[in-house]
């Protein structure tokens, strides 16, 4: 493009509040999720418990606000979900001691209580189904929206594994095609992304746990205010009558 | 007109009038609020002055119930953040007002000073009230700038990195400056400490003293108008300016209807948004500081974002410093860049219109700009815009001289 229609499309684009130009846009597919789904958060936190929490912490988030949140007995929750914990009000620890995960990963794995606002919902996803075979990495896989990401593939069991697919576009540069799977997993494509979409469904939870609440309050909030409003205005018109 | 207000407050001995003969308070109540008289044809843009004042409130409050529960220490500053949303009893709604009151606090006062702009609120005898303003504008930036350190996240730390190492490119002390604003060589706990300190101690209580000082002189000349025409030139026999109406109980049962919607909107953030999509809460913040991982795009929190993108539009650090610097500094000429003999826009002509329209346009752009990563042609929008930008004041004085305006009427237009 030369610089005038750049200009052009760059104000268009100012106009549309898009953002054309941003060096790290990666296509992400939606991960159609609802935090107000209590037992879809129910099988997201079964699925982190089991496959995530051995290398992940959660450090902020309590056991028994989480329970609460979910609406599960301290006895479900001592059962299913404290593997690694003493008491209720402890916060939710990695198995694996940091030290060692930085020795064996090269760096340690991240806490994952804020990983879905810092990243958002979708490329929690996106990367966790974006895992695809590439011999020259340590741990085997590749990830699409994390290039040279340390995880390794931790589903495989359930997905299979796949091998990605790129083009190359006018510049160069590799872009993402599409996945093809190069072995199945114990779970179908379908039931596989509902894994996922559970998963990501907690860890949008567990990024701010009040969320629904908020949201629940906030109509009350602007109901009363709506109120009050009548009362002001009428007020106000009382005053002002026998100003002319 | 019934004058409702000469009623309230009178003096009738007893407990009032044993304060009064020791403190003026029935005489401040009236000069102030009872017999403070304000044009009664005030728009919906009068509504931004009290709104502030009411963000000021909200900032307050809030701020100290954050203190009781945040701790200033690089190791534990963005967990206890983390302890107040989780684990604080409504501690999620104290820290989103807060937050959300930061940025509330800049639209408010962005509009405020633009309604002086519609109207010539800044021309005389109102230049004191205007520069006292502007003085509040740079402690507000100030204000924002410290407190977006103190939740420790990534944008926090590496926006206070790019902002502080500015006052380098300032010749022969700049690097001195830099550590001695810092108070060590990088970004660090000690400087949280020192900007926590001014967050919650030496700027508000400049605010406060501003803000006081910013209504005393409003006070004392009165307000102006839509129309911009002085009200007090028409008096009746009882002294009281035909088209004024007093402050309490006139404007203030009409701003309390204001304060109701913006509360809705303000709760509607709060409750609904309070993240606004990553320009109220960056999502890079909900990451702790990391000294060894740098952010892939630092920006700051859109309301610095205009005259960051001056910054950027220069090559140079340290002119592009100068820029950005005079950019801030430039409006409190305002009362006198501007030659026009009328006040308001309403009777102004097509010049000052399209030279406010465009001044608009690239304060937004820039906005826009200034959140973008660096690339070729943003840089090159960045510039048009800052000439723009730059041209609404420093032409100022040949354009408004030159502008044809309208014959202003002798008092104030109302209909009921």
């Amino acid at each position: 493009m030369d610089k005038a229609t750049r200009i052009a499309v760059a104000l268009a684009a100012l106009l549309a509040g898009s953002d054309v130009f941003s060096a790290t846009s990666i296509e992400l597919e939606s991960a159609e999720n609802d935090v107000g789904d209590v037992s879809s958060l129910q099988r997201g936190a079964r699925n982190f418990m089991n496959y995530c929490s051995g290398c992940h912490s959660a450090k902020y988030v309590r056991f028994n606000s989480m329970a609460d949140d979910l609406q599960l007995s301290e006895d479900q929750l001592i059962e299913n979900l404290m593997f690694n914990a003493e008491r209720t009000f402890e916060t939710i620890q990695a198995n694996m001691a940091a030290d060692d995960a930085a020795r064996w990963f090269g760096q340690p794995p991240p806490d994952m209580s804020l990983m879905a606002r810092a990243r958002t919902t979708d490329y929690t996803f996106n990367f966790l189904k974006g895992f695809y075979l590439d011999p020259d990495s340590p741990t085997g896989v590749d990830n699409r929206v994390l290039p040279g990401t340390s995880m390794p593939h931790v589903l495989w069991e359930l997905q299979g594994f796949q091998t990605g697919v790129f083009t190359e576009d006018a510049n160069g540069t590799s872009v993402f095609g599409h996945f093809e799977t190069r072995t199945s997993g114990s779970m179908s494509p379908g039931e596989f992304d509902s894994f996922v979409r559970d998963t990501v469904n907690f860890l949008e939870y567990i990024s701010e746990p009040i969320a629904s609440t908020r949201r629940a309050m906030g109509v009350w909030v602007l109901i009363f205010l709506a109120f009050f409003w009548v009362i002001a205005s009428l007020l106000k018109k009382e005053i002002w009558k026998d100003v002319s | 007109m019934a004058r409702i207000e000469s009623e309230i407050g009178v003096p009738k001995g007893g407990f009032m009038k044993w304060i009064d003969d020791r403190f003026p308070l029935t005489e401040t109540m009236q000069y102030h609020i009872t017999q403070y008289y304000a044009s009664k044809n005030f728009n919906w843009w009068y509504l931004f002055g009290v709104l502030a004042m009411v963000v000021l409130m909200i900032q307050l409050f809030t701020g100290i119930f954050l203190t009781m529960n945040y701790k200033p220490s690089a190791d534990e500053a963005f967990a206890s953040v983390e302890y107040i949303m989780r684990d604080v009893e409504w501690g999620w709604l104290i820290r989103y007002m807060h937050s959300t009151g930061a940025s509330f606090f800049f639209i408010v006062v962005y509009l405020h000073m633009f309604r002086a702009m519609l109207y010539g609120s800044y021309k005389k005898p109102r230049e004191l009230i205007w520069i006292i303003g502007m003085m509040i504008f740079f402690a507000l930036f100030a204000e924002a700038f410290s407190g977006y350190l103190l939740p420790w996240g990534q944008m926090s730390y590496w926006g206070a990195q790019v902002i502080i190492s500015l006052f380098g490119a300032i010749p022969a002390i700049g690097e001195t400056l830099v550590e001695y604003i810092r108070g060590d060589y990088s970004i660090s706990d000690i400087t949280l400490n020192r900007f926590f300190a001014l967050h919650v101690i030496l700027i508000p209580i400049a605010l406060i003293a501003l803000v006081f000082v910013h209504i005393v002189a409003l006070h004392h000349v009165g307000s102006n108008n839509p129309d911009g025409v002085e009200i007090k030139d028409h008096k009746g026999p009882d002294g009281i300016p035909l088209d004024g109406v007093a402050f309490h109980p006139y404007h203030t049962t009409k701003d309390l209807v204001g304060i109701i919607v913006f509360l809705m909107l303000f709760c509607a953030v709060v409750f609904f948004a309070p993240d606004m999509g990553g320009y109220f809460l960056e999502h890079a913040n909900f990451e702790a500081a990391n000294t060894m991982a740098t952010p892939e795009h630092i920006a700051p929190v859109w309301y610095f974002t205009p005259f960051y993108a001056i910054l950027r539009a220069v090559p140079d650090k340290l002119w592009g410093a100068i820029l950005m610097a005079s950019a801030v500094l430039l409006p409190l000429f305002l009362p006198w860049l501007d030659r026009s003999r009328v006040r308001s826009i309403r009777y102004r002509g097509w010049i000052y219109r399209l030279a406010l329209t465009l001044f608009v346009i690239s304060f937004a752009t820039l906005g826009w700009l200034g959140m973008q990563p660096v690339d070729s042609i943003y840089v090159i929008m960045s510039r048009i815009f800052s000439v723009v930008y730059f041209g609404f004041f420093l032409l100022m004085p040949y354009y408004t001289a030159i502008d044809k305006t309208k014959p202003v009427p002798d008092r104030v237009v109302y209909h009921g």
